[in-house]
């Protein structure tokens, strides 16, 4: 009985391990576990054994039985899990095709740089002054030591409206204005970015609009080593680090000394290529120390007040930063320059 | 100001310094080389040849068989276009296998049958500028004088093995347009010395006295006018090595006495002009401004119309020259002229200025007075003139000088001590270093204890104060010593004001709602400066536009937009989405600056939204736009203050536009174009919108306050709502609103049907209301007796009744 009972084991796994579905599965449930299956068959069978075989086959039979149950478990989990991954895959998609757009835009290249440029140099202490396009003529030009008449000083390159009003030509009479308000006292810490007009005719290089970003710093003993340290600092920070400065003279009436501040440049390394025209440097910014007639002008004392202020223009740094090569782009508003700039 | 690298070598000893190096060490020190020009050009092989047969070619009419003596060997034939060749000329030759500019080299070769071994040369093809060549020879080649020496390098002759350096100077440094000038740059940068040119006078017995006499009635225009006469001069060329300097300046020759005049000029940097004695058809010299409507043919023979601001030189009854600018024609040296009177005057930059804008004239002369020149080598610079005429021109000196003269010279002492310089500048000099430096300006100065007083020559009229010396001693200490630091003061933060913090997160809403960000002019053309506009003024206009499209300034940002939008559509880029923050300019009266008003302007077109696989798209529509908007109002925390109401404006849609109204006050709009505007700017449907800005970012809007989460379910009743078409259903969402206040929390529209099933004339309008009680659950009854209120409200003001 014992050799039966193995052997419909046997042959119950294997009729389980058979079994293609469902169905095919409850049929050996049924056949072999069934009230009528042979395994109760053989138990039926046990009154002609000894007594003390008995409980050892019954025992048997039943560790006979859990096998086959355990074995139709399984085989059933595994049998629906296949119905399930077939069931799914009748239902696969092409992952390839493409998702459903998210509208997105983004911010003019001029902006991005403006508002970058705001932020190095927020992280440096200093706040944004923002004011009139339409200026003054004082503020414009004498404030800044540019008195009539004064030969940098070229009325065609101007536009005026009236003889004392005309649309700004750089953003310095924020600097100006922003000086006044101090009353002679400082600190003074601001960089003031906008839009400025020239009468320019618009071409490759040329746009009667433009941007610029200026910067000034007012009080007691700031130096030019200072200006150094500052657009040393920002040239790191806006071309990446190990790029250096070099100061140039040059002449501004507003500030004295004067300099003109290229950085090493960004694509070579310095060696030459044609971003900086085989020098490797590229000029980017006007600086010097606060002319002391534009720090009287604004009310400071100019033996105890020192001060420095620089410019730059966001167009020319874009077109550096990106390689863009036509000024007109940035005023054309083509969506496919524009969207170009979309990338953290 | 073009520099002769050997001419300045006159003035300072240049040994051990190339061209280019000069030129860095120029540019490094403040004053911008531009460019470095070698005019040898890599010309090799050119040399002075006698022309010592000349005659036609059989086979061509146009050219000549010359027989050419180079200096070496049997003379060579050569063949010659030049129109102006002739026999006994002393030429420069191109030999065969000598190179030209662009690396031509010459072949022997046959013209027409003729054999030709080498090329006699024009000055261009030499390399020299058309514009300086000497107008005689400006067709044809170059002659020698009849003394240069055969089979000598004619390169050498003609000064072309020299480098010239373009100095780009800034306003400041008028100093160096003269060699003089560059040359004590020159000599502080190097730490030499200067050598100036000696003159002697050789004078006649006669006086001038007896000639000419001079009467300024401008003294302000003309504080210095000095003279002398040269009699008896022979007018020719002038020598080789002068009009070799002149053309490498950028300076025609013409004759030896206006050579000389240009030589002085470009030596001292100070103008000259000589006259025709003989022609000036008076003894005496008056300066005076002009009478309006007087006349004078200047040199360049233009009538010229003069007014009061003009300063003219004259005869005593008419202009002889407009001062400082151009010399009459009536006066004019020829030829035939046998006396000179040389002027050398100091003319104030002001009535220069004047004349050359005034006249659209701008010549060597003005340029220098319009900066302003040193009147303290004026007469030097006369003396010069005088020597030279009489070396050049076979002159005699007449004796003694003609001024007036109402010229100080206020001499410029500026005090600076070391202890400033260096605060200033943030080094750490020593006395040493800044008294070399003061040294090598060749500045008189003394020091005590630290503090400098130093005298400033005449010549650098640009320095006056503590400050101007300090940028001299940083410039030739050199900012590359200068060390890097940053200021020492008291760490503030820095930060962008609530405003500039708002605009940025606006700008970044409207970005991530997928609208780019275009940047348009200000200046537009009259007829689109109001269009649009919000508020309008009488345009500010512009004195002097360079165009009419560019001639006044905008009032609304939406016309730019417009053309952005149709500028994208005609490359084929149909679906636009910009917004734009910028200023508008609204006129607050003349001779005052307009007020300026931030606006943020939006324009949409074409498809909003495409996913085309699945089978969807939607196109821009007036509720696109308007939900764009409500973004930006829920942003600010505006919209419970903020209503749309139809609207009727120009160039809009007249049934789909909408103001935007705050707070009872209009701010803006939103609509779409007008079908004619569409048209105009070649677009389709398209939706427009502008806000007054400021004024809302300048509202306080709703902070941020938490409110606790439901605690207890809330009852979600929809209703349809019958009602006739034209009831607005902000109007009906508002009565419902108010009637379940306060259990009614919400109220969505979420359903607008109109047609077969319902009467003519009605819509229906679907709402879902949820009433919620925070403090605990709402029962059946108390809902219904709400809903009942509501029901009767909207029956009661709109005739609104439930859709069966
Ligand atoms: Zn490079």
């Amino acid at each position: 009985m014992k050799e039966r009972l193995h052997e419909l084991e046997r042959e119950a796994l294997e009729k389980i391990e058979q079994a293609g579905d469902l169905k095919a599965l409850n049929d050996v449930r049924v056949a072999y576990l069934g009230k009528k299956g042979p395994i109760t068959e053989v138990l039926r069978g046990m009154g002609a054994l000894p007594s003390e075989e008995r409980p050892k086959i019954g025992a048997l039979a039943n560790e006979v039985r859990e096998a086959i149950q355990k074995a139709l478990e399984a085989k059933q989990t595994k049998l629906e899990e296949e119905e399930v991954e077939r069931k799914l895959a009748a239902e696969a998609i092409d992952v390839t095709l493409p998702g459903r757009p998210v509208k997105l835009g983004n911010p003019h290249p001029l902006t991005r740089v403006i508002e970058e440029i705001e932020d190095l140099f927020i992280g440096m202490g200093y706040t944004v002054a923002e004011g009139p396009e339409v200026e003054t003529d004082y503020y414009n030009f004498e404030a800044l030591n540019l008195p009539k008449g004064h030969p940098a000083r070229d009325m065609q390159d101007s536009f005026y409206i009236t003889e004392e009003i005309l649309l700004r030509t750089h953003t310095s009479p924020m600097q100006a204005r922003t000086m006044e308000k101090h009353r002679g006292r400082g600190p003074v810490k601001i960089i003031c970015p906008g839009k400025v007009y020239r009468r320019d005719t618009d071409d490759a290089t040329h746009s009667h609009q433009f941007t610029q970003i200026e910067g000034l710093v007012v009080d007691r003993n700031i130096r030019m080593s200072d200006l150094k340290g500052t657009l040393r600092e920002f040239a790191r920070k806006l071309f990446g680090e190990g790029r250096d400065i070099r100061f140039r003279p040059s002449f501004f009436p507003f500030t004295e000394p004067s300099v003109e501040v290229d950085v090493s440049c960004f694509r070579c390394e310095g060696h030459g290529c044609s971003v900086c025209k085989g020098t490797g440097w590229i000029e980017i910014l006007g600086a010097g120390m606060v002319h002391p007639n534009v720090l009287e002008m604004a009310g400071f004392d100019s033996k105890t007040y020192t001060g420095f202020a620089f410019g730059m223009g966001p167009e020319r740094i874009a077109m550096l930063k990106y390689g863009i090569d036509d000024i007109r782009h940035f005023y054309q508003n083509d969506l496919r320059f524009l969207q170009q700039f979309l990338r953290v | 100001m073009l520099v002769s690298y050997r001419w300045l070598g006159e003035y300072v000893d240049l040994t051990g310094v190339t061209a280019e190096q000069l030129a860095d060490r120029i540019t490094k020190s403040g004053i911008e080389v531009e460019r470095v020009e070698a005019l040898e050009r890599g010309m090799k092989g050119v040399v002075i040849g006698h022309v010592l047969e000349c005659e036609p070619h059989p086979n061509a009419d146009k050219l000549r068989k010359c027989l050419v003596d180079l200096g070496e060997g049997e003379p060579v034939q050569i063949i010659c276009g030049a129109p102006n060749v002739a026999k006994g000329q002393k030429v420069a030759v191109a030999k065969v296998g000598a190179r030209l500019p662009g690396n031509f080299k010459i072949k022997r070769a046959k013209l027409r049958g003729e054999e030709s071994n080498g090329m006699i040369c024009s000055l261009q093809e030499l390399g020299v500028e058309t514009k300086v060549v000497p107008k005689e020879y400006a067709e044809g080649i170059f002659v020698f004088p009849s003394d240069a020496p055969v089979g000598a390098d004619a390169l050498e002759w003609l000064g072309l093995h020299d480098e010239v350096l373009e100095l780009a100077l800034t306003p400041n440094r008028a100093d160096c347009l003269s060699m003089l000038g560059v040359a004590y740059e020159v000599a502080a940068i190097l730490g030499r010395d200067v050598k100036l040119p000696e003159t002697a006078v050789n004078e006649n017995e006669e006086s001038v006295h007896d000639y000419i006499s001079v009467r300024v009635e401008a003294p302000e225009d003309n504080p210095l006018y000095a003279g002398r006469i040269v009699k008896n001069v022979q007018i020719g060329p002038s020598p080789l090595w002068m009009q070799a300097r002149l053309m490498a300046a950028g300076i025609r020759p013409h004759n030896n006495v206006v050579d000389i005049t240009n030589y002085i000029l470009l030596e001292y940097g100070q103008p000259l002009h000589a006259f025709d004695y003989d022609r000036l058809g008076s003894k005496e010299i008056v300066v005076r401004r002009a009478k309006a409507g007087e006349m004078i043919v200047t040199l360049d023979d233009v009538e010229r119309k003069l007014t009061e601001d003009h300063l003219v030189i004259t005869n005593g009854r008419e202009p002889v020259a407009l001062a400082g600018v151009m010399g009459g024609a009536n006066s004019e040296v020829q030829d035939d002229t046998k006396t000179v009177f040389i002027e050398a005057a100091y003319f104030t930059s002001p009535v220069i200025r004047q004349a050359v804008k005034d006249h659209g004239l701008r010549s060597e002369a003005s340029t220098r007075f319009e900066k302003g020149i040193d009147p303290a080598r004026t007469k030097e610079a006369l003396e010069r003139a005088a020597a030279l005429m009489a070396e050049y021109a076979g002159g005699e000196v007449v004796s003694g000088i003609v001024e007036a003269n109402t010229w100080k010279e206020e001499p410029v002492v500026v005090t600076v001590a070391l202890e400033r310089i260096n605060g200033v500048l943030g080094t750490a000099m020593t006395k040493e270093e800044v008294a070399g430096i003061l040294s090598n300006l060749q500045f008189s100065f003394t020091e005590d204890n630290g503090t400098f007083t130093i005298h400033v020559p005449s010549r650098r009229r640009d320095i006056t104060i503590e400050e101007d010396i300090i940028e001299e001693v940083a410039r030739l200490y050199g900012y590359d010593h200068l060390p890097a630091t940053l200021p020492v003061a008291e760490a503030k933060p820095g930060e962008l004001t609530p405003y500039q913090a708002k605009r940025r997160r606006v700008r970044r809403y409207f970005e991530g709602a997928g609208l780019f960000q275009a940047i348009t002019y200000s200046l537009t053309s009259p007829d689109k400066a109001t269009r649009f506009a919000l508020e309008t003024t009488e345009p500010v206009r512009l004195a002097l536009p360079m165009s009419e499209e560019r001639s006044v300034l905008r009032q609304s940002l939406v016309p730019h937009l417009l053309e952005a939008a149709s500028y994208n559509r005609a490359r084929q880029v149909e679906n636009v989405a910009l917004y734009e923050i910028g200023s508008v300019y609204l006129s607050k009266g003349e001779n005052v600056q307009p007020a300026e008003k931030e606006r943020l302007a939006g324009v949409i077109t074409g498809l909003w939204h495409a996913h085309l696989w699945q089978g969807e798209k939607k196109a821009a529509d007036f509720y696109v736009a308007k939900g764009v908007l409500d973004g930006l109002f829920a942003l600010l925390g505006l919209s419970d203050r903020i209503s749309y109401r139809p609207a009727k404006r120009a160039d809009l849609h007249l049934g789909r536009t909408a103001e935007i109204v705050l707070d009872g006050k209009e701010i803006g709009f939103v609509g779409q174009l007008h079908p004619a505007v569409q048209k105009e700017y070649d677009l389709k449907e398209t939706y427009v919108f502008e806000l007054a800005f400021a004024e809302l970012l300048n509202t306080e809007g709703e902070t941020i306050r938490y409110e606790s989460i439901p605690r207890f379910p809330s009852v979600v009743r929809d209703i349809a709502l019958v009602v006739d078409d034209n009831v607005e259903a902000g109007a009906l969402k508002q009565a419902i609103a108010e009637a379940g206040n306060p259990l009614l929390k919400d109220v969505a529209l979420f359903d607008v049907y109109k047609g077969d099933r319902l009467p003519a004339g009605k819509k229906s309008l679907a709402f879902s209301l949820r009433y919620y009680d925070p403090e605990r659950t709402l029962t059946d009854e108390e809902v219904t007796a709400v809903h009942e209120r509501v029901l009767a409200a909207v029956e009661e003001q709109f005739g609104a009744v439930l859709r069966g």
